[in-house]
């Protein structure tokens, strides 16, 4: 596999810049692969290694691989660079005649993540949700909107974040963060 | 701003992630072009519009972009109930 890492241009290359009690930092590359369907959401978990979580806003997590709910039949599947292919097929075959869809959105977006205690006053500049650890909870994610651009935002600590943000969106949303 | 529960995400949810829908539970006839114009003219543009109560559709849009339905009174803009679409127009007890 050629590495094309090198010559990549990627959004996330002049990133906000770090204040006190938020540091931020670009997710590295990744297989994103949206998966729609209802009655076959089981068995590709199963295909996948990390079940598809039913309760709503929910995430799973084994190994380098995870599973986000987005919507009752629709889950985001994250996966190691270069998998993207291994993934497809290993739910194609798990899912005989099971409608389905399998979709490669791997550099749709682009993953930012935020470090720090005041990473959720940051994403409350533009997000309108509360981002108390009662109300998000740790592994809690979700689609929602910052500003103007649609986000996946998706609590992976305490007070860590992982934002997911279609890449032509990905300028406008550090902007804003940077002034916030 | 609003706070609308979504049945799907089971939670209560800001305003700004929806959409309004338009009326709900208007049903298309499954073969338009035995019920005659009149009747399809009133399925494509009369609307109820009611002062009060009113069955309506939303979408959660920049959420888990499902349609659902919400009774919301047009005068005082209050939500009384959020189910999910396909489910019957709920009963308010009064």
């Amino acid at each position: 596999m050629p590495d094309l890492t090198r010559s990549r241009l990627t959004p996330l290359s002049s990133l906000p810049p770090a204040v006190p009690g938020v540091s931020y930092s670009a997710a590295p590359a990744i297989a994103r692969l949206l998966y729609r369907g209802s009655d076959g959401a089981v068995a590709a978990g199963a295909a996948f290694g990390v079940a598809l979580p039913t309760q709503p806003c929910s995430s799973a997590i084994a190994g380098d691989r995870a599973t986000l709910w987005l919507g009752p039949d629709e889950w985001l599947l994250l996966a190691p660079e270069y998998e993207t292919l291994a993934v497809q097929q290993a739910i194609a075959a798990a899912l005989p005649g099971i409608a389905h869809a399998v979709v490669d959105i791997s550099h749709r977006q682009v993953g930012l993540r935020l470090d720090g205690p005041r990473a959720a006053a940051v994403l409350n500049a533009g997000v309108p949700l509360d981002l108390s650890l009662k109300a998000f909870p740790v592994g809690m994610v979700t689609r929602t909107i910052f500003e103007k651009a649609e986000i996946i935002l998706w609590r992976t600590g305490p007070v860590a974040f992982r934002v997911e943000v279609w890449r032509s969106f990905a300028p406008y949303v550090m902007a804003i963060m940077a002034v916030a | 701003m609003l706070l609308i529960r979504c049945p799907y995400c089971e939670m209560e949810r800001p305003e700004l992630e929806f959409r309004y829908g338009g009326e709900a539970h208007v049903v298309r006839a499954a073969e338009p072009e035995t019920i005659g114009d009149e009747a399809w003219g009133q399925f494509l543009y009369l609307r109820s519009n009611p002062k009060g109560l009113h069955a309506e559709r939303w979408r959660h849009t920049n959420g888990c972009g499902r349609f659902f339905n919400c009774l919301r009174d047009t005068v005082t803009d209050r939500i009384f109930v959020t189910y999910k679409a396909g489910e019957p127009r709920p009963e308010l007890a009064s």
